[in-house]
């Protein structure tokens, strides 16, 4: 059947040949599966530890739990800055087939801004720990919450995470007095403690939550679980180290205060300080115009950020870096200080006729604001109720701006009213040796002058007004200014002690205290010449006050007509300090509203309102 | 079955009849069991996958069954029809196939899919063995030539759908015949060193980039710890893991947690691993051992030069089955997508393994016994 060949072939041959190579082969087998044993023994019991290590490593998880932040009381115990759930769209791009393509699908179902997605790709970028959440879309809507859920086997990777976000209930009323928080960003995280911080987004950004971010942000705490290749937790009962909350601030700010106060000046570019004179304790800080903080927590888009970078200047804390020129708020703080160094007596008086010479130079005129004058026996008295230049001019060129310069520093001008708030600006007290430093030519009379009626190079903050304001209330004794007066909850609440300014005034004769503050008295009472008598005649209170109105540009002769045709930027600022009651103050105040006009009746009537709403409303009870 | 009239026990016994061999079944069947025992806990204990995979097995072995009632001058006689239809499909194949995971290996026949590579791994053998069996062994050098011919050709064919695992599978088992045919060893060597010096040369002008990229990942899983150096860098923890005597079953993390890939198909061998231990790999090499025993056993009682042929490269090829499978998931050998032949979950190449099995039976059990 075979045919030919099968004679030639030697079957005995070929079988002993096959059979030597199935045996060769066997063999060969043998050995081999020995090796394949040899090697799996090699992985289970000489690698054993390091794999088995490593397969705890791959389910036991140390998941970190971010502590609550602390909240922020104002002194009724009102809560102004909380912690809210938030629900967010988060993703772990390692669990994720195409990053692109999914976050495009995400946006176009959700319709998500650009923004929120480009932030997720810098979150993305920057993030080095694997398997974190990365937060595409915070707060999203409940429409979008239920719009993912019905999608949602679409997205591995992809899910809903329920946050505590910081909230801050009364907007923009308290932005600048609070600041806000928002996302860590790159530079911080170089600064802060990362482990600490590993479980947590936002970190304080401006003002208060800043100033006081190691104290709100609290301690990390940490999860052992057991979780899947998904990242899901299988099993969350292996071991727990709770995180310690943060702890919560009380402020010595009155919220209804400050909710005054902030209606007072909406609409006008200015600020509004209130402080405790006994204690330096901030009740109310405003700055408008103001912003929603809560903008800058999820992210602020960029099209709201545009439109905060108007000319009006919303993200500027008036308060704590706007430097004006004090004008005539300090001219009871000079007239204190000539009193009190005995360059002019009580009864000193001199004659206006509205314009001033020095005595070494009869070229150079200084004007009274009052053309024609303030008239006959012009004492510091009359000089403070009725705002007269002239005088001032002559008292400070008795004084030379070294006695002043030191004098008023001591009120707190030039210097940091150390305010826990940070990024604070300390205004400009001119001095001889910063007039040559800064500018290269030395100080002439006409500078010191000019100093005499809070013009010239002269710079304060609004804080520092109200501080100096304080300062005469409490017949010199000022103190650093403070936002928190205690920190903690319950048993563990500690108060902070008032702290006295580094830099104190002399007090010296009591007398001259007094003496100013009568005529302070004027100034809000006196319903002939008082410069604040509409705005404070009527008050069911006595106080004190002082107005200052300040030219913004050099005007001529004819300065009345001029005014009206300035351009809205360059009218005069209107401010305004006091302080009431005026037999034991409580409240110390210090307005300034930008290019508003005269300090009287611009700045005088805000604070009235807040004054009014301080002794009258908010603290009744205890007055 | 007319074989000369010898009393033997074997003889009577049903099994016999039935072209059964019993050492053998006994061996598939314990490897079957264990199988299946895996692959409950590989599949998360889904019972529909347990019940897809016994239907397939009870496929596989209802084929192998028929295949063991052919005598086995029936496949010589066929062998090279079955070769050429083979080679039409391949052919087919590179023409108008489906694809599936980017490789083109799939062909649609009236609804359902097959692949025609399947066919070769019997085929090439069968052929190789068909066109020996009627010459003088040793062959000559010309003979030789052919051989390799009638080995390269499919073996290229499926390397270009590509398919790296089976063509290789599909090489080695012609080769087999073509060393049991008695190639002298000095030849053996001289392709050995011929091989050597080729390596870089197929490296640089024959690989793809994905295959090149598995061999650098093998060499070095971390390179992509995420891609596919993750396989084996999982693979090698959940054995690793397992200790002598595992985690126990349904207890492993690594498969149960799903950080394991693959892990009904082709990496099982982890799970196992994971699970069951050094005991359990031992125990499973051991049932591998018995069927390779039993496999050269049989080879060497076979009578015809086709059959003894065939027989040795069937279980010869099984055996580079499991070493290339075991060598993958262990970190042994480069990732060339191979179950773990009959415990791996999987339909195609388990039938074929099992038909292979089933031809071995015919071999054993269409003997004439000759008297003592």
């Amino acid at each position: 059947m075979l045919g030919r060949k099968v004679t030639l072939k030697n079957q005995f041959k070929e079988i002993a040949l096959y059979q030597n190579r199935m045996v060769v082969s066997f063999i060969i087998i043998f050995l081999m599966m020995i090796l394949l044993l040899v090697w799996v023994a090699n992985l289970q019991i000489f690698h054993y530890e390091r794999y088995r290590t490593e397969s705890d490593n791959n389910r036991i998880r140390v998941v970190p739990v971010a502590p609550t932040r602390g909240l922020i009381y104002d002194r009724n115990g009102v809560i102004l800055a909380e912690n809210r759930s938030v629900y967010s769209l988060e993703v772990v791009p390692e669990k994720v087939n195409d990053l692109t393509e999914t976050v495009n699908q995400l946006q176009k179902l959700l319709t998500i801004d650009n923004d929120d997605v480009e932030r997720f790709w810098q979150d993305f970028r920057r993030t080095r720990e694997r398997f974190k959440k990365i937060p595409l879309k915070s707060k999203l809507t409940e429409k979008q919450v239920a719009l993912f859920a019905v999608e949602r086997h679409k997205f591995p990777g992809v899910s809903i995470e329920a946050r505590l976000v910081r909230y801050y209930p009364y907007g923009e009323i308290l932005v600048h007095a609070l600041g806000y928080v928002g996302r860590i960003n790159d530079r911080e995280l170089q600064s802060i403690d990362q482990e600490n911080y590993k479980a947590t987004r936002h970190i304080g950004k401006v003002g208060l939550e800043k100033f006081y971010e190691s104290i709100l942000h609290g301690t990390i705490g940490s999860q052992t679980v057991v979780t899947d290749v998904q990242g899901r937790v299988v099993d969350d009962s292996i071991s727990k180290k709770p995180p310690v909350a943060g702890t919560d601030l009380h402020l010595e700010l009155d919220l209804e205060l400050q909710k005054t106060a902030f209606k007072a000046l909406e609409g006008k570019r200015g600020s509004v300080v209130a402080v405790d004179p006994k204690t330096g304790g901030v009740l109310a800080l405003v700055s408008t115009p103001g912003y929603d903080p809560n903008l800058f927590v999820t992210g602020i888009s960029s099209k709201d950020y545009k439109a905060l970078l108007n000319p009006d200047r919303p993200l500027f804390n008036r308060a704590l870096r706007g430097q004006y020129s004090p004008g005539s708020t300090i001219k009871p703080h000079l007239a204190w200080l000539a009193l009190q160094n005995n360059i002019v007596t009580p009864s000193y008086s001199i004659v206006d006729k509205g314009v001033y010479f020095l005595p070494t130079d009869d070229e150079q005129k200084f004007r009274d604001w009052k053309k024609g004058g303030h008239g006959d026996s012009i004492s510091y008295r009359r000089a403070i109720i009725q705002s007269c230049d002239t005088y001032f001019y002559e008292v400070a060129f008795k004084m030379g701006i070294d006695l002043i310069a030191k004098g008023m520093m001591q009120f707190g001008f030039g210097q940091d009213t150390k305010i826990d708030m940070g990024e604070e600006v300390p205004g400009l007290m001119p001095t001889r040796e910063w007039k040559k430093g800064a500018r290269g030519v030395h100080w002439f009379p006409g500078d010191t002058v000019n100093t005499g009626i809070g013009q010239g190079y002269w710079l304060s903050t609004p804080l520092q007004l109200a501080n100096a304001s304080a300062a005469i209330a409490n017949d010199g004794e000022r103190y650093n200014l403070r936002l928190v007066s205690a920190i903690g909850i319950g048993e563990t609440k500690k108060l902070i002690e008032p702290q006295l300014a580094e830099e104190q005034v002399d007090i010296g004769d009591g007398l001259h205290w007094q003496r100013v503050q009568d005529a302070m008295k004027d100034v809000n009472h006196n319903l002939i010449i008082g410069t604040a008598k509409s705005a404070f005649g009527d008050a069911k209170y006595k106080s004190a006050g002082k107005t200052g109105t300040v030219q913004l540009v050099a005007l001529g002769e004819d300065r009345d007509k001029e005014k009206e045709n300035l351009a809205e930027r360059h009218r005069d600022n209107a401010l305004y300090i006091g302080y009431a009651p005026f037999e034991n103050p409580t409240i110390a105040v210090s307005v300034v509203v930008e290019n508003a006009g005269g300090g009287g009746s611009n700045a005088a009537p805000i604070a009235r309102k807040v004054i009014d709403q301080y002794l009258l409303k908010s603290n009744k009870d205890s007055r | 079955m007319n074989g000369p009239s010898h009393t033997h026990k074997e003889r009577q016994s049903l099994i016999w009849r039935l072209h059964m061999d019993m050492p053998l079944l006994f061996g598939l069947c314990l490897l079957m069991g264990f199988g299946l025992m895996v692959l409950y806990s590989a599949g998360g204990e889904s019972e529909s996958l347990i019940y897809r995979q016994v239907t397939r097995l009870g496929m596989g072995c209802a084929i192998m069954f028929v295949i063991a009632q052919f005598p086995p001058r029936f496949y010589a006689k066929w062998a090279p029809a079955l070769y050429g239809f083979g080679i039409v499909l391949l052919l087919a194949v590179l023409i108008m196939g489906d694809e599936g995971k980017g490789a083109q290996r799939w062909l649609v026949f009236g609804g359902f899919r097959f692949q025609p590579s399947e066919i070769m791994k019997l085929a090439v053998p069968m052929m190789v063995a068909w066109y020996f069996s009627e010459r003088v062994l040793p062959c000559r050098k010309r003979e030789l030539f052919v051989a390799f011919l009638i080995v390269m050709c499919p073996t290229l064919l499926i390397l270009k759908q590509p398919d790296l695992g089976t063509s290789l599978l599909i090489a080695a088992s012609g080769i087999f015949v073509i060393y049991l045919s008695g190639v002298s060893w000095k030849l053996i060597a001289g392709f050995g060193v011929t091989g050597i010096i080729y390596a870089p040369v197929h490296w640089f002008f024959v690989m793809r980039e994905y295959q090149r990229e598995r061999v650098r990942v093998f060499l070095d899983p971390e390179r992509d710890p995420l891609g596919s150096g993750y396989h084996i860098i999982q693979s090698k923890i959940a054995i690793g893991s397992g200790g002598t005597s595992g985690k126990g079953w349904l207890k492993g993390t690594q498969s149960q947690l799903e950080f394991l890939p693959e892990r009904s198909t082709d990496f099982i061998f982890a799970v196992l691993g994971e699970e069951f231990g050094l005991v359990g790999v031992a125990v499973l090499l051991s049932i591998y051992l018995i069927v390779i025993a039993r496999g050269i056993y049989i080879g060497t009682q076979a009578q015809e030069t086709f059959s003894r042929l065939l027989a040795g490269a069937i279980i010869l090829t099984f055996f580079i089955y499991l070493f290339v499978n075991i060598g993958m998931v262990t970190g042994l050998l480069p990732v060339v997508g191979l179950p773990l032949p009959l415990v791996s979950y999987g339909g195609t190449s388990m039938v074929t393994l099992l038909a292979g099995f089933g031809m071995l039976m015919s071999i054993y059990t269409h003997r004439k016994l000759v008297s003592t």
